[in-house]
């Protein structure tokens, strides 16, 4: 059968990508910034790994970080303006399966947060030499996390009736989560209760995979951050699922 | 033949609201059909359900035969709606909009037909104008073409020409009343009840949530019974004729007749009462009267 699922998926990229100094050059700024900041500030004072200087640990991280938040920000800005601007009634008019829906939303935030994070690590080239050792799970866990806050910022619009619930949910839920999930420090460092309490924020793990695919250390083993990033993906992805095929908020 | 629409014990009810109250209607192919009622009557609502915005609390609709709930894709293919609201994305162009919705059906090489829709709704000079910059009579174009774009069946219109200029509601017409002709079923809200008379083979009148007359517009307006003598004359208005729901205003007044066969009694009471009549005239009645008789009758 015919689907409407490229067309949304293009619809949905064509939306952020038109105002790519707002989606894409913004974020990628705000962490260049972080980076002219604290890459300059502790570099030669701090050495998270043997080896690797705090600039070389505080890129990765800050590019997965901005991956995320801008995952989140695409699909949840994205429906939520349809919502309040009554626009969303020409994709719920569409023959497009649940799955369709999701996925397009899903994927377009995959591809906002990817192109940031590929922004961020670019523009930090002057201040580090970036070395690949572990492409696959680098990839592995930059979709994973991407995916599922692109899948998380579809449930907060479904779920929020305003603009400004949506920017309590990102103040509050988001901005915590992926500023306090080590990308401006190892866990090592922390008291032992703090390491305990990271290890219970599922955005560390996240982090410490996509570190690894560059340094091939990390915190915690890849096999584990990537169970425990793919588990939170599948819970997300079928809670937005399921919301998505009820309607929620959607259809009356 | 499988009907356009069919809806069968439909209820909705929002809070204590009851939207729609057991609807059952079918409206066949190639109808033209016109669903009337005042605002808060059902109407929308029951569009809604049709094309999947809302779902029913009961009952069964089915477009072309195929279930809104369980073959909703297949549903929503054969169903072209213009929403009631003027709603637009505000990063398109006209034919940005329309290709995107185009692409929504899986139809990503329609260009002709876009470009045909266009041109009939005058909308081809605006073609790569961005949403926000057109008019709001250019931007209720823009929702017509882009239910239109996947070739529904099926169309539904609900409230199309609200705050549209004539000239847009002409060329509107002209093109629905085409493609109806070519054999499109098409389902028409509106409160414009001359548009509705002129157009709809049947109607259905919705009060409260009820389907309250469901007939062609000229059975119904046969239904009310009431002509309406228009008489201006010289002298007093003889007191047989001051009967209930007579209207005067200085020496013209309007008395209402149930029939063609009340006329000459009428007249005869005028001329033994010796009143010269200056000015005569018999009014039928349409079906805003019948709408208006409709709505304040008590069901």
């Amino acid at each position: 059968m015919m689907t409407g699922f490229p067309t949304l998926l293009y619809k949905e990229v064509l939306r952020f990508w038109k105002v790519a100094l707002q989606t894409v050059a913004a974020p990628v700024l705000t962490s260049l910034l972080y980076v002219l900041i604290f890459a300059n500030l502790l570099d030669r004072r701090l050495e998270v790994y043997p080896g690797v200087p705090y600039a070389m640990f505080l890129i990765p991280g800050l590019a997965m970080m901005s991956a995320l938040q801008n995952a989140f920000a695409n699909s949840s800005s994205s429906l939520i303006q349809s919502k309040m601007t009554g626009n969303v009634v020409f994709v719920l008019l569409a023959p497009l399966s649940h799955l369709e829906f999701l996925g397009a939303y899903v994927l377009a935030a995959i591809l906002r947060g990817i192109v940031v994070g590929a922004g961020v690590l670019l523009v930090a080239v002057p201040f580090w030499a970036p070395t690949v050792r572990e492409p696959v799970w680098l990839v592995a866990f930059c979709v994973v996390g991407t995916g599922t806050f692109g899948a998380f910022g579809l449930i907060a619009a479904l779920v929020v009736d305003k603009i400004d619930q949506m920017a309590a949910f990102q103040n509050f839920v988001i901005m915590p989560l992926t500023f306090l999930s080590g990308v401006f420090f190892s866990i090592h460092s922390l008291s032992e209760f703090w390491q305990k309490a990271s290890h219970l924020n599922p955005v560390f793990y996240m982090i410490d995979g996509f570190r690894y695919g560059f340094f091939g250390v990390s915190d915690v083993a890849p096999q584990i951050s990537i169970s425990i990033a793919l588990a939170c993906f599948a819970t997300i992805f079928s809670i937005a699922y399921v919301l998505v095929a009820r309607g929620h908020k959607l259809r009356a | 033949m499988t009907a356009a629409i069919e809806l069968a014990g439909v209820n909705k009810q929002f809070g204590t609201l009851q939207a729609l109250a057991d609807i059952d209607l079918t409206i066949q192919q190639g109808e033209f059909f016109g669903l009337l009622g005042p605002n808060g009557a059902g109407k929308t609502t029951l569009i809604s359900i049709l094309a999947g915005l809302a779902r029913a609390d009961s009952g069964v609709a089915k477009i072309l035969g195929h279930n809104v709930r369980t073959q909703y894709r297949l549903a929503r293919r054969l169903l072209g709606v213009v929403p009631q609201e003027l709603v637009f994305d505000p990063f398109f162009t006209v034919r940005e909009a329309l290709r995107i919705q185009s692409g929504y059906f899986g139809l990503r090489q329609n260009d002709d037909w876009i470009e045909e829709v266009m041109y009939n709704l005058d909308l081809t000079p605006k073609a790569d104008s961005n949403m926000r910059a057109l008019s709001g009579g250019m931007k209720r174009r823009v929702l017509v073409a882009q239910a239109l774009v996947h070739k529904p069946p099926v169309i539904v219109l609900d409230e199309p020409t609200a705050g549209v200029d004539v000239a847009l509601r002409r060329g509107l017409w002209a093109f629905i009343k085409r493609l109806n002709a070519d054999g499109h079923t098409v389902v028409l809200t509106t409160h414009y009840l001359e548009e509705a008379e002129t157009l709809c083979g049947r109607i259905a009148m919705l009060k409260a949530g009820r389907v309250i007359a469901l007939d062609s517009a000229a059975n119904l307006v046969r239904t009310l019974h009431s002509l309406q003598l228009k008489v201006r004359i010289e002298g007093v208005l003889p007191a047989q004729l001051r009967i209930e729901g007579v209207a005067s205003l200085g020496d013209c007044h309007v008395i209402p007749l149930r029939d063609y066969d009340e006329l000459e009694p009428t007249l005869s009471v005028l001329r033994t009462c010796g009143c010269r009549i200056v000015e005569l005239d018999l009014q039928q009645p349409d079906l805003e009267d019948v709408f208006i008789h409709l709505m304040n009758r008590d069901h």
